[in-house]
């Protein structure tokens, strides 16, 4: 039972997609101010750069490889859906949240060591932006595959197919957002 | 307007009281202006019996005129008024005159500590003397001001200087001030910083060059002064550790 | 319902179907009806009592310390004694409180709820769920920032800009978990307001009844979808102030700390980039609904309409670029400050322009002063000298001896008041007789309106004498301070006090009015105020789905009053050509 409203469209764009865009635009802003804070701070404080030096690269690059691989399945899953198969897009959403997994695994590993080394959230600021960016990044990740749970359960009944898009969407968005944490927690040494 | 309540006892008081009257002058006649026109159309268009209010779109240009004309008006005032505030501005927070002498300026939950040049006229040297609560000048001199805090945000506030500064913790912010006026003031906490915000009054004394220079004698080397708060103040709440030196 | 007539393109064809269940509606239980309802007339409903509530705590904060204030030391009846740490804690809450929890609500998400859909001419929000989300945890917010008042350690005393190190550090504020709560409060209120403002926006843009084009909205939609916009912009960054404020508290981070490399004046560049669009947030929609009622009683076209939507739109853009005029003294590189004084100075601009175009609209005008009216005129009239007396301020010059003295305090509450209180009975008196089908008392309305517009004056004015005197803010007691305790300023702070009683005391006029009328007022028709738009086509109440039958289209703008084409001064904005 949806109201008359949610059914049309002025502007031409799907009611659905606006407001992600918009829910994106203002998860832009929220990350858009942490990493500025960040910026702002690594260009004041050389020394960042040693820190920065104690994280795992590897880990990173591989969850680089990870997120941008689950995005493409993410796309055959909007794919899948357009062409109204349902089942298919129930398939590819759960291969992206398959990466959405092995993302949070290898963090946790990740994180485990570099905790056991001392590196905790209090050690310093530059740790302090790290967990606090790549935190708040990786409960989006885990918002995203438990919104894609719930979709992709719709799509194999065949019902809301066009939200498979929009999940989609958003996890472009979260796969986005590690793009600029990588390079600017990890690579800038 | 604020000199009707309080003497201008710095060099750029007088200067902050005439861009106030700036601001006025050039903001309050709009006010009354608009408010006038208001209030003339709510009696000259008050509901008449049988007669229909006009159709005005206002999107014909000479219409919008009536909108575009003022709009220019206001943008002209506003440069004179930015051109006033700057010269001002720059004159009291960025330009930094020679100074004869240098003052350090201690804020922390709840009191003020004032570093004054001993004899020498230097800071951080053996003679300096420390007080609470009470800051020493001579009149006449320029005093460059160097404010620091030991724990959250403060703002010293000389309302006769019409001066006032935030202290941030962690930094230390220079500024300047030239007495103008011999005289007893008050100095105020102006930024919220816990419990004791409203109990964080400090005096500033103003001095003749003789009668200050006599203090100093008073005060000089090995003599603390940090025990003589000003008579009219009350102590402070907590007692801060002056470093004797 | 019949599926309305949409010429536009319907691109969730799956959906058609399932678009008929608005007349197959049982009984609804209470709870259901009035709790967990997602019809947005409810919700708007819920926004609007709980920001009610809200405001008599809010009021009552200001009636205890402005008492200690007039009479230092007296046990305020109904509360106590003030100590200082309470009175911070006052001052604070009361702040926080009005802004975030009683502007907010009523202005942007009571009146958006409840007039986006019937303006529009749709039955409800686009994302009905979504939209009770947002007032559950709006709701949740409220009460755990009523619940830090009683925390042991009391609640926040930082004041509502809760800089760092004080709101960080249990040490410095003596408030380990006030300050805790307060800013948990604060950041759930921003995410139920980031849930409502999508919400606004999405329907806004896609929803419009058919044949109404984005510039045949009513202002007041467009200024609550700007407010919206720009809340959405603005309050990111400090959402992740906030996380990281949260962290510096409870987790030992050190992101606002100088003593181990962090930088109190991050904090206050977040909290102003927010905080000052944010002054615009809530002013716009009070703006949207003084254009509505003026034109209303004036039987007037809205002179130059699509200049009112540019100022606006011109205001929201500038309002990015001049949020250190809040930090001239606080140590950020004086050059700086040039820049912002400009920047701030043209904000005057577009929203002078604003009020030329509200003050040409009456011109030509047959002007009656009904109780909404007289609200929507205090408006203009005052928050014209919150606005001329903001240049004051803006002066950076001059800000130098005004910042953080009651001519600042004055200054925003001239522009605040007018907003929230001024605003908001300017639109609940208007809009009452649609949300309850019963129209208000006027003689009380203006028994009302006059109790409350002189006292406000006579609060303020002597306050913007006292902050030329020198009197800073946010201090228990100037007792202290020989200079400021004399009696000549005791009486202004007397008068001050005094007139906020009488203030305080006509509000319950305006309560005993508003409950008494919807219940035993007289019935409403469906348009009382002969009006254009179209939620005064919906029966008074409006029923669920708000336009049973058929929904409205649409075939001019919002204002075509004393159309020299037409016998009657008014041409609803549905009616066929």
């Amino acid at each position: 039972m949806k109201p008359i409203a949610t059914t049309r469209s002025a502007t031409g764009i799907p009611t659905g997609k606006l407001a992600v865009w918009w829910l994106i635009a203002s998860e832009i802003v929220i990350f858009g101010g942490l990493l500025g804070s960040y910026i702002m701070h690594r260009l004041g404080h050389p020394e960042f750069g040693g820190y920065a030096s104690h994280t795992n690269t590897v880990a990173g690059a591989i969850n680089t490889f990870v997120l941008l691989t689950s995005s493409l399945t993410a796309v055959l899953a909007h794919h899948a859906a357009e062409q109204k198969d349902g089942e298919k897009a129930f398939k590819y959403l759960w291969f992206t949240i398959a990466g959405a997994a092995t993302f949070v695994i290898v963090k946790s590993f990740e994180w485990h060591h570099e905790i056991e080394q001392g590196y905790t959230v209090t050690a310093n600021m530059f740790w302090s932006f790290y967990y606090c960016a790549a935190g708040l990044h990786g409960l989006h990740v885990i918002a995203g595959a438990i919104m894609m749970a719930i979709v992709s359960f719709r799509a194999r009944a065949g019902k809301e197919l066009q939200q498979v898009e929009l999940v989609g969407l958003y996890w472009h968005f979260v796969d986005l957002v590690w793009i600029f944490l990588f390079p600017l927690l990890y690579i800038a040494k | 307007m604020v000199e009707h309540y309080l003497t201008a006892a710095s060099s750029y008081a007088t200067d902050i009281d005439n861009l106030i009257w700036l601001v006025t002058i050039i903001v309050m006649p709009w006010f009354f202006l608009v408010q006038g026109i208001l209030f003339y159309f709510l009696f000259k268009f008050k509901k008449k019996d049988g007669q229909k209010a006009q159709y005005i779109t206002g999107e014909e240009a000479h219409q919008m005129r009536w909108v575009s004309v003022p709009h220019i008006l206001v943008l002209l005032c506003d440069i004179v008024l930015i051109f006033g505030a700057i010269r001002v501005w720059v004159d009291i927070k960025q330009d930094m005159p020679t100074p004869d002498a240098t003052v350090r300026i201690i804020a922390q939950q709840w009191a003020w500590t004032f570093v004054h040049p001993g004899p020498d006229n230097k800071i951080d040297t053996d003679d300096d003397i420390w007080t609470v609560d009470e800051l020493h000048l001579e009149n006449g001199q320029t005093y460059q001001y160097k404010l620091e805090s030991r724990d959250v945000m403060h703002s010293f506030s000389v309302p006769v200087f019409r001066l006032k500064q935030d202290a941030l913790p962690g930094r230390v912010i220079s500024g300047w001030f030239k007495p103008i006026k011999e005289g007893n003031w008050s100095i105020q906490c102006a930024e919220m910083c816990g419990i004791g915000h409203g109990l964080m009054p400090a005096r500033v004394i103003i001095e003749s060059a003789a009668a200050h220079a006599a203090w100093i004698s008073a005060h000089g080397p090995g003599k603390l002064a940090a025990a003589t708060p000003a008579a009219s103040a009350p102590a402070p709440q907590t007692a801060p550790a002056p470093q004797a030196p | 319902m019949a599926q309305p007539e949409t010429p536009e393109t319907e691109p969730h064809s799956e959906h058609t179907g399932d678009d008929h269940g608005h007349d197959d509606h049982h009984e609804q239980s209470f709870v259901s009806k009035y709790i967990l309802s997602t019809d947005h007339k409810m919700i708007a409903m819920q926004y609007m009592f709980t920001g009610m509530i809200m405001a008599l705590i809010g009021g009552f904060m200001v009636y205890a310390f402005r008492t200690q204030l007039a009479y230092p030391g007296i046990s305020v009846p109904g509360y106590g004694t003030v100590s200082a740490g309470e009175y911070n804690a006052l001052v604070t809450n009361h702040g926080t409180i009005m802004i975030f929890w009683v502007a907010m609500p009523v202005l942007i998400a009571a009146f958006g709820n409840y007039l986006i859909p019937l303006m529009l001419g749709c039955d409800d929000m686009v994302f009905p769920r979504l939209n009770r989300l947002s007032y559950q945890i709006f709701l949740l917010s409220a009460i755990v920032l009523v619940v830090s008042f009683f925390v042991p350690g009391g609640g926040f005393g930082g004041a509502w800009t809760a800089y760092p190190p004080l709101s960080a550090k249990a040490e410095y504020s003596l408030t380990p978990l006030g300050s805790t709560l307060w800013l948990v409060a604060v950041a759930l209120e921003f995410v139920a307001f980031l849930i409502g403002g999508i919400n606004f926006v999405t329907t806004a843009m896609n929803s419009r009844a058919p044949g109404m084009k984005m510039f045949d909205m009513p202002i007041v939609i467009w200024m609550i979808v700007i407010a919206s916009i720009l809340f959405m912009a603005s309050v990111g960054p400090l959402i992740a102030g906030a996380v990281m404020l949260f962290f510096d508290q409870n987790v030992g981070t050190a992101f606002f700390d100088p003593d181990r490399g962090g930088d109190p004046m991050l904090w206050q560049h977040l909290f102003w980039f927010f905080g000052h669009p944010e002054v615009y947030v809530v002013l716009l929609p009070a703006c949207g609904i003084t254009a509505e009622i003026l034109t209303v009683f004036s039987r007037k076209k809205m002179f130059a309409y699509k200049t009112v939507i540019n100022t606006a739109l011109g205001t929201g853009i500038l309002s990015f670029f001049v949020w250190a005029h809040h930090q001239f003294i606080s140590g950020i590189d004086p050059r700086m400050a040039n820049v912002f004084t400009i920047t701030t100075v043209i904000i005057s601009i577009p929203i002078a322009e604003m009020m030329f175009v509200y003050v040409a609209t009456l011109y030509g005008g047959s002007i009656t002063f009904s109780t909404p009216m007289l609200w929507a005129l205090s408006f203009v009239v005052e928050f014209l000298l919150g606005g001329v007396t903001g240049l004051f301020l803006g002066a950076s010059g001059a800000d130098i001896y005004f910042h953080d003295t009651y001519f600042v305090l004055a200054h925003f509450h001239y522009t605040f008041v007018p907003i929230a209180i001024l605003g908001t009975f300017a639109g609940i008196t208007f809009w009452f007789p649609k949300m309850f089908g019963r129209m208000m008392s006027d003689k009380w309305g203006k028994i009302h309106f006059w109790g409350t517009v002189i006292p406000f004056n006579l609060i303020f004015i002597p306050l913007f004498m006292l902050g030329a005197a020198g009197q800073h803010r946010r201090i228990y007691s100037y007792e202290n301070f020989p200079e400021l305790a004399v009696p000549a300023l005791q009486d202004l702070r007397i008068l001050a006090t005094n007139s906020l009683y009488v203030m305080l005391a006509f509000q319950v006029i305006f309560l005993i009015n508003f409950f008494y009328s919807a219940f035993k007022g007289k019935k409403a028709s469906k348009n009382p105020w002969d009006s254009n738009t179209l939620e005064w086509t919906a029966a008074s109440p409006p029923p669920h789905g708000n336009f049973p039958g058929a929904m409205p289209n649409v075939y001019r703008g919002p204002y075509e009053y004393s159309h020299p084409d037409r016998e009657d001064d008014f041409w609803p904005q549905d009616e066929p050509a």
